[in-house]
């Protein structure tokens, strides 16, 4: 912190211009919004078990929702639809980006502090207002949306009549996420302003830290991606309460009502979010694998293995990623013929990741590998990966995705790839930064018996949620009573659920490790892992 | 300066190897077990969907196996080893690896071109059965257009689902006497089918695993669909895109009959409806 730093409580802690205090806001923002989603996720994965099971807890936390304490179907999908936009947003995009990306750019390139320090306060502040707006939906009439985090029109657009949380929550998800956005915005012009003009003498572009170009294209995207997901928002809004009709067209009857609307197509919205969407997910991986491409290097003793090739290929992603949106609406009536362009585009965007792939194993080869806890969970997020990255070619080609769209196969493969490998990379920063933060190591054995449970556990979750999907089950189904095939499934669902239980409970490890190691740690020498990067040797 | 904790090298040594080999071989075994797994089509695409995807596993696997294989490797050999000694650029490596994943993704891609081009660009035959398939929140209707081949005028004002008309079909036109509407969709096997998929409400999702085949509704639009299934049977229809709470209630069946009984249904259909029963005209 600077000399002149501000001494007050409130202007050091909580409305601070300093990169580290703000990074460390963020941080602990995702890791607020990491175990809400979680424990959604885990009431969730009880209820597709258990859908008639009476539970005390659920009626006191929803009396409308689950009275007498059997979870209602809409209530699940609200659970549902809240996780997925809590960890999209609120964890797997704050995290890696505003989270590591605020408390080291400055650090990594010599820098006293973000180019603009008050809009960062700003944009901080801007994401915990969208939070608190986020977590109201809970709490008003009709509680929170189901429509999914996609929130596609028709269903997100007519209101109450679609279902209780259509009302009023809808409208605070849309307004939440519009504020997120803004949040983002306003960081990706200071990351890319940072970066671009901030770096120390004789620091060129390319020879900045592998991290620094993983914030640095992931800010790039962030400013495009969420410039169009802002008015996708708004329009909805508007077809929402003001009777326009972007995205609704003439002859709607919901619930027996004839509604009024004229001219607007529903597939436009999902143009708009995908635009947003896809890019999305680089937002969320891209610094991962800044992070990933360090530790890989450190605790090989070696440099990263085709550096400029790393660099081209985040490049590459940041670039393509913009172009294959449309392989997220093989099957939804628009022309077959651009989904045939989408899918090869989106094998295309497939080559940079496998180069980084091939580098990545480059990295460690023939080095002097020393399995400390930030090793383990690169390892490990390499391992997912290449897992996640593999059912991509499938997704990704319109003869397959023709049965695998919206099945659970989908929901295995993007929470193999952009959630718990993007996790993983979380994992492995904060052990490996820690120290730097805290001035204090992580205990090593709490965090080895962390990451075990936990590679084992996010397997046993989500490899047999690709069997499911092999066997048809679609995705988004508060229970499977109804249908015949599905009852062969019952078994591997049960297990995920009990997996999913092990592996959250797993998480108390690391979070009691994180706030007790920062209280009461062993003291850490000034650069634990012999690094050679900038934030280490100040 | 070194790390003070070395002492894991010796006390685990291959405990990372050997977990993520098992997670490699466990998913091989477990897709080459196939207890979960897809059910047996009954169309023609269906087969070729189900050779393009056996492609594909052949392909991926075996880089799946090798990237695991290689990661578990590099773990034993190079851990706690003295000094760093790998390379840290090859070009003619990397030249070589982006171009074989740039043709394997891209190839497998384009071989599997023809079986999209075969269900959405070739247009169904003319002999081609034709039914509108309706979706609402959260149920299924089919409409047939009867003797006259012809579907009679709708108007949304006159959707009444307790009488039996989620069409809104206009009873003064003639052409919309004979249509018959269903909640399950019955076709003659070995017959090609040509649905509209239209939807009143949200967007919805035909989706039958034995087909292979997945397509959205829309509101707004009709979307032409068609297939030919070659079994008899009675396969279940699930929707698979969110269409609020009743989601996971939006089934439906595909009953594929012999040609003859697929007559014999029509024509019963037709009496219900108080026409004469005559063999169907085309």
């Amino acid at each position: 912190m600077s000399a002149n730093a501000p001494r007050s409580f409130l202007r050091r802690w909580i409305f601070s211009t300093d990169h580290k205090v703000i990074g460390l806001q963020y941080y602990f923002l995702a890791l607020f919004s990491a175990l809400t989603g979680m424990v959604l996720s885990v009431l969730m994965r009880f209820h597709l078990v258990y859908p008639d099971a009476r539970v005390r807890l659920f009626e006191w936390l929803w009396p409308a929702g689950a009275s007498g304490g059997i979870m209602t179907p809409e209530l699940y999908l609200s659970l549902m639809t809240m996780h997925g936009t809590i960890m999209v947003f609120f964890v797997l995009t704050a995290a890696p980006q505003s989270g590591f990306g605020n408390y080291l750019i400055p650090l990594q390139i010599s820098a006293e502090d973000m180019a603009f320090p008050r809009l960062n306060m700003l944009s901080f502040w801007t994401t915990f207002l969208a939070l608190m707006v986020m977590l109201a939906a809970f709490f008003v009439p009709g509680g929170a949306p189901l429509g999914g985090w996609t929130a596609y029109p028709p269903l997100s657009a007519v209101g109450e009549i679609a279902g209780p949380g259509q009302g009023l929550g809808m409208d605070l998800w849309l307004v939440s996420i519009a504020l997120f956005s803004i949040g983002s915005l306003m960081g990706s012009i200071n990351f890319i302003a940072t970066l671009a003009d901030l770096r120390a003498p004789g620091m060129g572009l390319m020879s900045m830290p592998l991290t620094c170009w993983g914030w640095f294209s992931t800010a790039m995207i962030s400013l495009l991606a969420f410039a169009v997901l802002i008015p996708a928002g708004l329009l909805l809004l508007l077809d929402r309460n003001l009777g326009t009709s972007f995205f609704l067209p003439e002859g709607l009857v919901v619930n027996d009502r004839v509604l009024p609307y004229k001219g607007g197509s529903p597939i436009l919205f999902q143009h708009l979010f995908w635009f947003f969407g896809h890019p999305e997910v680089y937002i969320i991986i891209l610094p991962g694998m800044g992070m990933i491409s360090t530790v890989l290097s450190v605790f090989s003793g070696k440099e990263v293995f085709g550096r400029k090739a790393m660099i081209y290929a985040m490049v590459a992603i940041a670039f393509v990623g913009f172009l294959v949106w449309g392989h997220h609406m093989f099957v939804s009536g628009m022309s077959p013929y651009s989904s045939m362009a989408f899918s090869l585009v989106t094998m295309a965007v497939g080559v940079p990741s496998a180069i980084k792939t091939f580098n990545w194993i480059g990295t460690i080869w023939g080095g002097r590998l020393r399995l400390e806890p930030p090793m383990l969970y690169a390892l490990g997020f390499l391992s997912l990966f290449v897992s996640g990255g593999i059912t991509g070619i499938f997704l990704g080609q319109p003869a397959l995705d023709i049965y695998f769209h919206d099945t659970y196969f989908v929901v295995g493969h993007f929470h193999m790839i952009m959630g718990v490998a993007a996790v993983f990379a979380l994992f492995a920063g904060t052990s490996y930064w820690f120290p730097l933060i805290f001035g204090r190591m992580m205990n090593p054995s709490l965090s080895r018996i962390h990451f075990y449970l936990t590679f084992i556990g996010v397997y046993m979750i989500f490899v047999p949620m690709h069997l499911t999907g092999f066997a048809g089950q679609p995705r988004r189904y508060p229970d499977f009573k109804e249908f015949e095939f599905m009852k062969d499934l019952a078994i591997l669902h049960k297990f995920m659920t009990h997996s999913a239980f092990t592996t959250a409970a797993a998480q108390l490890i690391f979070v009691l490790n994180l706030f007790w190691s920062a209280w009461k740690g062993r003291p850490a020498p000034p650069n634990p892992w012999g690094a050679k990067t900038r934030e280490w040797t100040p | 300066m070194l790390p003070p904790d070395l002492s894991y090298h010796v006390k685990f040594p291959m405990l990372l190897a050997l977990l993520i080999w098992l997670v490699a071989a466990a998913v091989t075994g477990l897709i080459l077990a196939r207890r979960w797994w897809f059910p047996e089509a009954i169309n023609a695409h269906g087969v070729s969907f189900d050779s393009h995807l056996a492609a594909t596993f052949l392909l991926t696997g075996p880089v799946f196996i090798a990237a695991h294989a290689a990661l578990g490797w590099v773990i034993l050999r190079y851990r706690g080893v003295r000094t760093a000694s790998g390379p840290v650029e090859n070009n003619r490596l990397e030249f070589l690896w982006t171009a074989a994943a740039a043709i394997l993704f891209v190839g497998i891609a384009a071989a599997g071109t023809g079986i999209w081009a075969g269900v959405h660009f070739d247009p169904a035959p003319k002999d081609a059965i034709r039914v509108e398939a309706l979706g609402k929140q959260f149920a299924w209707s089919f409409r047939y257009p009867g003797r006259d081949g012809k579907f009679g005028r709708t108007d949304i004002r006159l959707i009444n689902d307790s009488n039996g008309n989620p069409f809104g079909i206009d009873e003064r036109d003639a052409a919309g006497r004979d249509d018959i509407s269903t909640a399950a969709l019955r076709v003659p096997a070995g017959r090609p089918v040509l649905l509209t998929l239209r939807s009143r409400d949200v967007i919805h999702n035909f989706f039958v695993r034995e087909l292979r085949l997945k397509q959205d509704l829309v509101p707004g639009m009709e979307i032409p669909f068609w297939f030919q299934a070659d079994k008899a049977g009675e396969f279940e229809v699930a929707c698979s895109e969110l269409c609020g709470l009743g989601h996971h209630q939006m089934r439906t069946s595909l009953i594929v009959l012999p040609a003859a009984e697929f007559e014999a249904w029509l024509r019963q259909m037709h009496e219900q409806l108080g026409l004469p029963s005559q063999p169907e005209t085309r």
